[in-house]
């Protein structure tokens, strides 16, 4: 039977300076993943994982080892194994961002599903990695895991959609260029705003004014020590339209008596650290009920593998119930002989409705048995008992 | 058969108003849940009002109960326009007790039941109730918009820290939806004013509390719209909606009674 065996390292067991040295791109991850038969390699900034199905878990868990080695051998000690059922749920967690090291980011099902495309899949790699699919989306569907901004820098863009909506034509004024407000400014353009000006030390003041008649959003970081906008500026500039003002400076570059002027929204970093804190404690509240979606598809994997094993069992019983009933038929021909062709078809299908009902609860029990891993002695018990595969030795 | 209909409708319209407040406090299959309830419950009402339409041989709202229930349908079907949409979920913790609860009060003045009669014809009562009510369930639904709209703004003045854990719709989307539902209300309220009024000259009847009510509640909805030209939005053009739906609860439930006698 074939078993699911994962080798792989992630930002819980590793740095990031052993994890770049195992990272693949899509055509090394590829290639790995043919060399080892029937395998999908997951490599983003947070993990590389390598997915093989094989019928000798050991041989194929020596093999991912040795493959990722090659690649650094440091990276040995840092490698997690899991196999079947765990290394399903595993994946599972990954799929749904809950092993994510913001949890319910949204990429990583892209990565999965990239990675599933660009691996050697078969059977069993289909199923599992369809399954982790489906969690991972079933997981952002029930839960609000991933609808909450992680960074201050998404908080900004979020808190604009709040005030705008569509941020499709919204113009930004940049004061200064930081590396947080350029974050926050490319996260406003990733949702449709534009850039209209950025202001720095040297910006004439009249000039800032003047971009700030026609901004909707102020993004601003200096490294000045006194405020670079007032109220009574804003007040002047912005006519009476809304202005979401967002200072990520400190000291703060924007007025706190702006906010109170009507239309105006001003956030600094705190209030935005606030609102991080507060969502990322809600993802992890959301992570409970994601956790336990996950693991009821991973027990519905488990399910269907583990009936693997019987099935030939099961096949073999009623094959071989069906077989005696054919011959007891064939034995009874004299007599059935006389009977006409309804009354011939009422027999067959008399002695067929035994069958399946004689077959029906034990066929129940063996699938109840391999979910609860006593499949394969049960299955061995049934071709005992009916002499399944006697005939053949 | 109208009463097999009316408990459904207002069962589902009162899991709805339950199920919003549960979403209100743990979003998910609480809102979905009470989407489907809006949903069934205002097709289950569509089949009551048919059964009125049918069994009545002429228009069955004439009544102030029975218009009452219109009234309702009207309301839940312009709430269910934007109301399936998730941050919309928050308009049905307002619109959907206000349904049940005025279903309850249509059906207790009789305007769920068949049978009722109206000596008015069929066309002036389409013309005039039909108007009258598609304005004032319009003014109803811009005024939930506004109180919502104060309600999203008061949270970004606070700068409220759970602000983006339960997000409600734009201010923006929600300023702009308002002033277009006022638009298309406006207009219905002033050609059902004066079909009434052209009604009320040539009979030579006299102008009752309704009619005066109604005559304030135009000008202050016109107001609201010529304000809105003037430059006036956001927060001050939510307070004039708010002013003006006082007003259409006084035209819709305090003084209907002298007038559809």
């Amino acid at each position: 039977m074939m078993r699911l065996v994962l080798v792989g390292t992630s930002h819980h067991h590793a740095p990031v300076e052993l994890r770049e040295r195992v990272a693949l791109d899509p055509a090394r991850s590829t290639e790995l993943a043919t060399r080892l038969g029937e395998a999908v390699c997951l490599s983003t900034c947070n993990r590389t994982e390598l997915y093989v199905a094989a019928e000798d878990a050991d041989d194929a868990e020596q093999r991912a080892v040795a493959a990722l080695a090659a690649l650094e051998p440091e990276v040995e000690r840092a490698l997690y194994r899991l196999r079947d059922q765990a290394a399903a749920l595993h994946l599972f967690r990954v799929a749904a961002g809950l092993d994510s090291l913001v949890p319910g980011e949204g990429e990583i099902l892209g990565q999965v599903r990239a990675a599933y495309d660009a691996g050697t899949a078969g059977p069993l790699l289909h199923r599992v990695f369809r399954h982790a699919l489906h969690a991972g989306r079933k997981v952002r569907a029930q839960t609000a895991i991933g609808e909450s901004p992680a960074s201050v820098s998404s908080a900004a863009a979020a808190l604009a959609e709040q005030v705008f909506g569509d941020l499709d034509g919204c113009d930004i004024l940049l004061i200064g260029a930081g590396k947080v407000s350029g974050q926050a400014a490319r996260n406003l353009r990733s949702r449709g705003a534009r850039i209209a000006f950025v202001a720095d030390s040297k910006t004439d003041r009249r000039r800032i004014e003047d971009e700030l008649a026609r901004a909707d959003v102020v993004v601003s970081s200096t490294s000045s020590t006194g405020y670079v906008l007032d109220a009574a500026t804003v007040e002047r500039a912005r006519r009476g339209r809304q202005l979401l003002l967002i200072d990520l400076a400190v000291p703060r570059d924007l007025d706190p008596s702006i906010h109170d002027l009507d239309g105006c929204y001003l956030y600094d970093i705190d209030d935005l650290e606030a609102i991080v804190a507060e969502t990322l404690a809600g993802r992890r509240s959301e992570a409970e009920r994601a956790e336990s979606i996950v693991s009821a598809e991973a027990d519905k994997f488990h399910e269907w593998q583990a009936s693997l094993e019987i099935v030939p069992a099961i096949a073999s019983l009623r094959a071989r119930a069906e077989e005696i009933r054919e011959q007891e038929l064939a034995k009874a021909e004299a007599m059935l002989g006389r009977l006409d062709e309804s009354q011939r078809r009422a027999v067959e299908s008399i002695t067929a409705q035994i069958v399946n009902k004689l077959l029906h609860l034990p066929t129940v029990r063996l699938k109840q048995a391999a979910a609860a891993a006593d499949g394969v002695i049960y299955a061995e018990a049934v071709r005992h008992l009916f002499g399944l595969g006697e005939e053949e030795r | 058969m109208a009463e097999l209909l009316f408990w459904p409708a207002l069962l589902l319209y009162g899991e709805a108003a339950v199920g919003y407040f549960g979403d209100a406090r743990h979003p998910g299959a609480a809102g979905r849940a009470a989407t489907w309830s809006v949903r069934l419950g205002w097709l289950v009402q569509t089949a009551l009002l048919a059964v009125q339409a049918v069994r009545d041989d002429g228009f069955p709202w004439g009544t102030w109960a029975a218009s009452l229930n219109l009234f309702v349908w009207l309301v839940v079907g312009a709430y269910l326009i934007w109301g399936c949409r998730r941050p919309y979920r928050l308009l049905g913790l307002v619109v959907m007790p206000l349904a049940a609860v005025l279903l309850v009060v249509a059906r207790a003045g009789g305007g769920t039941s068949v049978g009722t009669r109206s000596h008015y014809s069929n066309l002036f009562l389409a013309a005039h109730v039909g108007l009258v009510l598609v304005a004032l369930a319009g003014f109803t639904l811009a005024a939930a918009l506004s109180a919502l709209y104060l309600w999203q703004e008061r949270r970004l003045k606070r700068r409220a820290a759970t602000i983006l854990r339960r997000p409600a719709p734009a201010l923006a989307t929600l300023d702009r939806l308002a002033f277009r539902t006022v638009v298309v209300s406006v207009p219905a309220l002033t050609l059902g004013i004066a079909v009434g009024l052209g009604r009320l000259v040539a009979r030579h009847q006299r102008v009752d509390a309704l009619v005066v009510a109604t005559l304030v509640t135009w000008v202050v909805w016109t107001a609201y719209l010529v304000l809105r030209a003037m430059g006036w939005s956001g927060r001050r053009a939510s307070y004039v909606a708010l002013a003006g739906f006082v007003l259409v609860v006084i035209v819709r439930l305090v003084l209907p009674e002298t007038h559809f006698a």
